[in-house]
């Protein structure tokens, strides 16, 4: 790599930023990897209108969190010039796309939370954090609606798509338990209103997700060992490989602009 | 071996509020719910609407244009349906 | 984005089916009428035209696949945002075409089966590859501004669902030609290495791009009764011409030396470029280009690795039927 990882003053509100922003961005760009590849081409615009959402939610959570540090980072230094250890996002968002059934997995459990946390976060005491969050519900709302009427049809369709979508679940559940997780950091801002407790959404969370699954004819795993580690920089193998390709331009060409 | 095919789907949209649904194209979609979906994400990408139909291609029922003559030649003579056949004097203003 | 003009006609060589009515078609058509589909026509315009919309539809989906190379390595969240906004606009124009072919009588499933069989054309520019960044620039500027040179006059087609297909696809893609060029103007004024990165694409797509027009006027066969149905308004010697008196400037305010020596201005104002290879436009349509079976093997790949997902939806809503006659007779 040709240029250095930038620095951040992970204070708490930027830190919260930009574990959300990361998560954004992450699985925004494992949706956009579907284009031009998806199983119909109705369902290449789907794929590509959430990674837009998600890209677009990265860009405005980046900028604030550049923001708030004022330290003269932006949006596109924050995605391309930190390293694996930096990034903060969710285990769950970085996992391979896999085949479809995984894909639509990881964004069924992801927006099933992603709904309730928004809707949530509409009332933060962070006005910013507050109108990306009303922006970002309606966005997630969809992509639930969508990711759920596919795990009904995988689910529900044939042997082998039923398979495939309990293969999924399976393989994808452990990476659901970081979404509920929070640290000293982000329990001062849960205290101070700017955050929201995931764990008061789990109850709903499962209530929603036992809910399709179920209608979908599949089971959750008893298993209830949960992975850890993405919100504090304890990647998954898989997350080095999506950043060099992501980051190569920026590293390749330091300086340049584009 | 052929490919199935995926019933088509014909789609609507009304833009504004207080328009009428206008047809805008097809896509093919497996059932009511997805077809709903692909409308969404294929006709509505620049905010071109506020609300959707979707309606199975198969359902629609057309004229046939070769009975173009008998179907809509006969409204074409009754020109007495139209305001403009009538005269009212000029004094009398707008009517 | 568009494709060469895949304007092959087919020669109405039938035994005339009906000559009153085939008199009475090219009379609406010579009316600047709009053909729609259950309108009688003749079958070559059938054939002619749902070759043509399928071809340019396969043309719109590969394309997504040179571009697509790029969105995972776009250098800022702004170029990637707009770049897989407009290769996702690319899948909705390949969709769009579909529609339009279908209302001919073909399946897209049949059109798509050909496609992948081998047996179907899509736009030749589309088999070269994408080495660098620029060439997402060059992309949007020359093959999209050629494509809207195409398209334009597709708007005033004969054939109603395809003129309303292009005029949908004119007002989206406006975006995609300005998003190339804005990337070569950033080019432009960057660094030596960016610049020399913006010539050497330019290099390579140049003499590509001039033959999306297709085969000079002299050797195309069938333009003839595509002429006369309307379909086609202008030569491809013309709108090749129109082109390149439009590029010819862009590429100077870039500072781009179009890879062209022998090219200069004649007296009437347009600028005469040198001889074409189109050997290698015949190579590249035989399959030989550099990129035509990595083309196909990735539109194959998604196509089979799709099938067990379309079959879970068909299967899922033969059940829901089931279900609601079985409710439906309780």
């Amino acid at each position: 790599m040709a240029i250095a990882s930038i620095t951040v003053s992970e204070t708490p509100l930027v830190l919260y930023t930009l574990r959300r922003a990361d998560d954004a961005l992450i699985l925004g760009h494992r949706l956009s990897e579907w284009c031009g590849h998806a199983p119909m081409l109705e369902e290449d615009m789907a794929l590509a209108n959430m990674g837009l959402d998600l890209l677009g939610q990265a860009r405005e959570l980046y900028s604030y969190a550049a923001r708030v540090e004022g330290k003269g980072n932006d949006e596109d230094k924050f995605a391309y010039l930190r390293d694996v250890r930096q990034y903060r996002n969710l285990l769950l968002l970085e996992q391979p796309n896999g085949d479809f059934a995984r894909t639509m997995v990881r964004q069924f459990f992801y927006s099933a939370f992603a709904d309730l946390y928004w809707r949530a976060m509409m009332k933060s005491a962070d006005a910013t954090l507050a109108a990306i969050a009303a922006k970002s519900e309606k966005e997630s709302a969809y992509h639930l609606r969508h990711s759920s009427e596919w795990i009904v049809r995988l689910g529900d369709g044939t042997e082998q798509s039923h398979a495939r979508a309990q293969t999924a679940i399976d393989h994808l559940w452990a990476f659901t338990g970081e979404m509920f997780e929070v640290d000293a950091s982000e329990r001062a801002l849960i205290d101070a209103g700017v955050a929201v407790a995931p764990a008061s959404l789990r109850p709903q969370w499962l209530k929603t997700v036992a809910g399709v699954v179920g209608e979908a004819t599949l089971a959750l795993p008893k298993s209830d060992w949960m992975q850890q580690g993405g919100r504090e920089g304890r990647h998954s193998e898989h997350l080095g490989h999506l950043l060099s390709e992501l980051q190569s331009m920026p590293r390749t060409f330091p300086g340049a602009v584009w | 071996m052929a490919t199935p095919n995926t019933p088509l789907w014909e789609v609507f949209i009304r833009s504004r509020n207080g328009l009428a649904h206008k047809h805008v194209g097809s896509l093919h979609a497996s059932d009511t719910t997805m077809a709903l979906q692909a409308a969404r994400d294929l006709y509505t990408r620049r905010g071109e609407g506020l609300s959707i139909w979707v309606v199975p291609s198969s359902a629609i029922t057309a004229s046939d244009p070769s009975e173009k003559g008998m179907m809509f030649e006969p409204a074409e003579s009754k020109i007495y349906r139209h305001p403009t056949f009538y005269e009212v004097p000029d004094e009398v203003g707008h009517m | 984005m568009y494709t060469q003009a895949l304007n092959t006609s087919d020669a109405d060589d039938r035994p005339v089916e009906d000559a009153t009515r085939a008199a009475a078609f090219q009379a609406r058509i010579d009316a600047e009428e709009r053909i729609e589909p259950n309108d009688w026509m003749p079958a070559a315009y059938r054939k002619t035209l749902t070759r043509q919309i399928s071809q340019h539809a396969h043309s719109e989906i590969v394309g997504m696949l040179p571009e697509g190379n790029w969105i995972t390595r776009a250098p800022s969240l702004r170029r990637k945002a707009a770049l897989l906004a407009k290769v996702q606009d690319e899948c909705g124009h390949g969709l769009y075409l579909y529609a339009a072919a279908e209302t001919l009588g073909a399946s897209r499933e049949e059109l798509v089966d050909l496609m992948l069989a081998g047996k179907a054309k899509y736009s030749s520019i589309f088999n070269y590859p994408t080495l660098t960044w620029a060439d997402i620039g060059t992309i949007g500027w020359l093959v999209d501004g050629a494509a809207i040179m195409n398209q334009i006059p597709l708007c005033r087609c004969s054939y109603g669902p395809y003129a309303r297909a292009m005029i949908r696809v004119c007002k989206e893609e406006s975006f995609h030609q300005r998003q190339g060029f804005e990337i070569m103007v950033t080019l432009a004024r960057g660094s030596e290495e960016q610049k020399a990165m913006a010539q050497d694409a330019l290099n390579r797509w140049w003499w590509p791009v001039l033959m999306m027009f297709g085969p000079p006027d002299q050797a195309s066969q069938h333009g003839d009764t595509s002429t006369r149905w309307k379909i086609k308004r202008f030569s491809n010697d013309e709108l090749r011409q129109k082109f390149v008196d439009a590029t010819v400037p862009q590429a100077q305010y870039l500072g781009l030396t179009i890879p062209d020596p022998g090219m200069k201005q004649n007296e009437a104002g347009n600028w005469e470029y040198s001889a074409i290879d189109w050997d290698e436009f015949k190579q590249v349509l035989a399959g030989n280009g550099p990129c035509n079976r990595d083309r196909l093997a990735a539109r194959r790949k998604a196509h089979d690795e799709g099938a067990w997902v379309r079959e879970a939806a068909e299967a899922y809503a033969e059940k829901r039927r089931h279900r609601q006659t079985a409710q439906a007779a309780e």
